[in-house]
This record gives C-alpha cells, structure tokens and sequence, in this order.
C-alpha cells in the first residue's frame, strides 16, 4: 500500500476509534463512567497537549521556556471572546445542528492557536535571536504580564473571570488535538527539521556551523510550541466554560513544567505519561491535600535523586526494541585496541554506550 | 582563495587581534601557529563570523565576508571543525555526519560522502550507530573532521585538531589532514602543536598576542632557530 493510503487509512482508524470510544464511553447518557472520572481523563489529554508541546522547545530544541501557561492564556482567552461574540452566529446560520458547532469549534481552535503563534513570535523573536538563558527570564516576564492584562481587560471579565463561554466537554475533541499535536511534534523531532532542533540543543554553535539558522529554527520551534500551548488553551476555555486569570499564573507553567521534567526532557512517551500522572496525582492525593505540595516536592528530589534525566529520558519504548537487535551483532565494535592511551576511560565509555544500547536508548528524541 | 586584511577584533578593551594579515590560496594547507592566548581561535572566529572585526576585512573567493553569519557560510563553502570538536552528544554517528550535509539536497552525493568519510576513518563505521557521546576523544575528532567534509567544503578550518589527544591518535588525525589535502580541499589548521602543523603544511604564521611575527614556508619556520626554541622545544 502506498505511504499516503496508509497513513490516510490510519488516520480515519484514529478518527474512528476516537468517535466510538466518545460515543459508547464517554456519552453521559449511557453511565459508562462517572462524570468525575471522565472529567479527568479530559484534562488529562489537555494536559497532554500542553506537555507534549512544552517539550517541543524546553526537551528538543534546548530552550528554556517557563511561560507555556502564557500562550495558553492568550489562546484560551482570544477564543473564548470569538466564541462568546461569533460561535452562536456562527453554529446557527449553518443549522445549529452538532456540525454548525463543531465548524464554530473548530475555527475558535484555529484562532486560539493562531493568536498564541503570534504571542510566541513577538515573545521569541528578540529573546532567541541571543544564546543563553534569556529565553527562561523573558517567557517568565511574559506570563506575568498576560495575568495581569487578563485581570484588568473589562471586556473578558476582568479578575472576575470570563463565564459565558460555549461549553464542548468533548473527549472526542480533546483528544484529537492531542493526537494531532503527538503525531505532528513526534513526525517533527524526526525530520531533518527536528534534527537541526536537536542538534541546537547539543551544541548551538557546532549547529551553526552545519549551515543551520540557529535563531531561525529556534524560532520556528518556539512558535510551534506556543500555537499548540493555544491549542490547549481553547480546549480549557471550553470545557467549563469559564476562565480566570488566576489559573494561567506561574503555577500552571511550572505544573507544566514539571510534567516534562518528570517523564523526561526530550521524550514524548515521557511527556504523556508525565501529563497523565500529575493530573491523576492531586486528585488521588484529595484527603492529603495540604500536602499535595509537599509530596510533589519530595517526588521530584527523589526523581532528581535516582533518575536526573525524568522517568522515561533517553529511552524510546517504541524505537529500542527494533535497536536492540542490532545492537547485539555490533558488540565486537565495542572492543577498544590500544590505540587510545586512554584505555581505562574509553572502555568505561564504551562499555557504557553498550549498556545504554541494551535498555534500549532511543536515537534522536533522548538526552541522557 | 582567503584573505585576511589588517584585522583587529577587541574584546571590549582588550585588543584580541592587532592588524593581522594572511592568507590561504586554493589547495594549500597553511597553517596558523601560536601559544595560548595569541589569538588563534579569536582568528577562526571571526573567520566564522561569530566575531565582527573592528578594522579589516576578510575577502572569500574574492568576496567580503566579514561579519556574515557563520550559516551563510558553509553555502559559500567554507566548513569548520570547530574546537573542542563540538559532535552532537545524543545523535549518532551517522546523524551526525548527515548533519553535516544539512544544507545537500542530493541524496546520491550524500551518501557517497558518507562511505568516504568511512573510508577515511574506519572506526567511525564500526560506530556508525552509537551516540557520539560515547566515543573516545580521538574518535570524536574524527568525526568532526569527517563532519564537516561532508558539505564538500572548499576550504575546511580545522580549530585545534589534535587538542587533548594521545600522541598515535594525532598521528592518526595528521594523516587524515594529509588526505583529505590530497583530494584537493584547502585548510586551514589552527594548531598548538607546532610541530605536527608544521610537519604537514606548507605555509605558516606564527601568531603572538595578537600579531603575526612570522610567517614562510613550514619547512623553513621548522628549521628557525627561533621557532625551535619557542614552540619546538629543541
């Protein structure tokens, strides 16, 4: 079968069992499953999204992004105000039947990415065009001064908050955005585009020097990364149908944040299973909840402790499996001859590369 | 092919580069000499571009590039191997090398690079597969070298080759250098060890806090009493 039949035939399984799951599980009507547990499931693939995206310039490109609830913001707000004015109009003149909404919907998703894409570029342009951490210092900037915008602009409720928003608690949705942004960040990593990303991230200047436009890429990347955040965004405007300011403050970039650095910086399996588990978390953590800070601090020191590089950092479930056996015909390769004085430190180094071949270490998206 | 034309770079105060003057023509190797601090790599990067000189130009084929961004340049052909070898720690060997064939387009070209790059250092076959992170340092000098051959560069800079390196793994490394001379390619070989430099090319300028003091051909620098007893050790 040809690549493109193939993959459109993936594509419409996916759609598929995307639509069957949200039909048969998660329609209320049918008490599948409590409304609380699907509720978490949702923010969980939201926070998919928001993770998977974060990891696009903080885990592959090497740079520090710490306002990603920033761009969140600026999508969630900018189509939540479409909506609110256009989406009824817009749902209506094409019969206010479930595709007027969807058509609503989905240009609100258009335009919240759009408009958080030109937040990261306005953001990224003069910060990435320098080496060095200014990327860190100027997206911490950026996320406290939407807060404050967001807490003073009359029009979208101002700190009392944004209500009125068109509600679409749609798993089908939410996690086809999340697919949408796993498959095209994970196809992005793998390009020659992703290369030239991580390339950036192991040494800028040595990229440089490969003919890559360094501040272009990272740019690029950055970009991306903040249309995806806005992606997110919408998702959350739209699932309870109301916004405060107060959940787009630094708390929710570092929550983010957190996500990628628990499953690992460079890794997208990593990235979900990290969104998925600090979702999951506070909720199971209910009774403790004046601790829940405390635990969470104490599993990251215990994390930075055993596993610096995040839960699944340097592995590629998906890739080591089919590395593996080519690792094993290779291990003559491993054997160093007494051409490099330095025998002692190059056989730990060797031996080293064996073992992380056989845990299966991925090639492009791993940093160890 | 490139000139260097009364340059002076600075470091806010401090006068990095004081009128220095050189070139390289088409299929030599001419090497750069000097200790520590002389200004050796101060010259590579503002070669690169990644240093803009405050006086001078530097002419490309006839061309000024001073001050380009060092990514214009390897269209224009010029490649470096830049210090402390720079090889992507997490991609391996051969993404390494594809990496520097960025900017090729020709599939068949690409990978006939890629099989000379093997040719000219075996190990890097036998690794082709492995993080460069996990190779020797000599092996990770290879494969910056035969990194940045893969853009087919006309002129290749080489930013201290044999840095850190055990004396056979140099050995190694010069001859490679002799090689890829002999297809062609003109270098230029910023180095601290002065005499391999000066054993494998044909032109040199000793460098001096941020003058040129001496230059000729190697022969006749290696044979300078005063270059012995500076740099040669004898």
């Amino acid at each position: 079968m040809p690549r493109y039949a193939r993959n459109l035939a993936i594509a419409l399984l996916l759609l598929a069992v995307l639509y069957a799951l949200d039909y048969l599980v998660f329609d209320p009507g049918r008490r599948m499953i409590s409304p609380y547990v699907a509720r978490i499931i949702m923010l969980a693939g939201i926070n998919i999204t928001l993770a998977v995206s974060l990891n696009l310039i903080n885990g592959f490109t090497g740079q520090f992004s710490i306002g990603h609830a920033g761009f969140m913001a600026v999508g969630a707000y900018s189509s939540a105000y479409f909506s609110v004015n256009y989406g009824k109009g817009i749902a209506e003149g094409m019969g206010d039947g479930a595709l007027g909404w969807a058509v609503a919907l989905l240009l609100a998703t258009l335009l919240g990415a759009l408009v958080a894409a030109a937040a990261g570029f306005l953001v990224g342009v003069p910060s990435l065009r320098l080496k060095g951490d200014y990327l860190a210092i100027v997206t911490l900037g950026f996320g406290q001064i939407i807060v404050v915008f967001l807490n003073n602009i009359e029009s979208v409720g101002a700190a009392r908050g944004y209500s009125g928003i068109p509600i679409v608690k749609s798993f089908f949705w939410i996690f086809l955005v999340a697919v949408l942004t796993i498959v095209s960040v994970h196809n992005m990593v793998r390009s020659a585009f992703g290369r030239a990303l991580i390339s950036i991230r192991e040494d800028e200047l040595a990229a440089e020097a490969m003919g890559v436009n360094t501040t272009r890429y990272k740019v690029a990347a950055f970009v991306i990364s903040s249309a995806l955040a806005g992606a997110g965004g919408v998702l959350l405007a739209h699932f309870d149908g109301y916004l405060n300011p107060k959940s787009f403050e630094f708390i929710k970039s570092f929550e983010i944040l957190i996500m990628i650095i628990l499953g690992g910086l460079g890794s997208i399996v990593g990235a979900v299973i990290g969104a998925i588990v600090l979702t999951v978390l506070p909720e199971a953590l209910r009774g403790f909840a004046e601790y829940r800070m405390v635990i969470y601090s104490v599993m990251l020191i215990v994390l930075m402790i055993t596993r610096p590089q995040g839960l699944l950092g340097g592995l590629d479930p998906f890739k080591g499996w089919r590395a593996r056996n080519r690792a094993k015909t290779r291990t003559e390769a491993e054997e160093i001859t007494a051409e490099d004085t330095r025998d002692k430190e190059s056989v730990d180094k060797a031996t080293l590369g064996e073992r992380a071949r056989d845990t299966s270490l991925g090639e492009g998206d791993t940093r160890s | 092919m490139l000139s260097l034309e009364n340059i002076s770079v600075s470091y806010g105060a401090i006068n990095a580069l004081k009128g220095v003057s050189m070139r390289v023509e088409q299929g030599e190797v001419v090497t750069l000499i000097g200790a520590n601090g002389a200004g050796k790599t101060t010259t590579l990067r503002t070669i690169t571009g990644l240093l803009s000189p405050s006086e001078g130009r530097i002419l490309f084929e006839g061309q000024e590039i001073s001050g380009r961004p060092t990514h214009q340049l390897v269209a224009r052909g010029i490649s470096m191997s830049p210090e402390g070898r720079g090889v992507f720690a997490n991609l391996t060997v051969r993404e390494n090398l594809l990496m520097g064939a960025y900017l090729k387009k020709n599939k068949a070209e690409i990978n006939e690079d890629l099989e000379r790059g093997f040719r000219m250092f075996p190990r890097l076959k036998e690794r082709e597969t492995q993080k460069a992170g996990t190779l020797s340092g000599g092996e990770q000098q290879m494969l910056a070298m035969a990194r940045a051959l893969m853009s087919r560069p006309r002129l290749l800079l080489l930013d201290e080759p044999s840095l850190g390196l055990a004396p056979l793994v140099v050995h190694t490394i010069f001859e490679a250098i002799d090689e890829i001379r002999g297809e062609g390619t003109t270098i230029l070989l910023v180095e601290q060890n002065a005499h391999a430099a000066l054993g494998h090319s044909d032109r040199a300028y000793v460098l001096e806090t941020g003058r040129i003091v001496m230059e000729g051909p190697s022969k006749e620098l290696a044979a300078d009493p005063r270059i012995k007893e500076a740099y040669l050790g004898e």
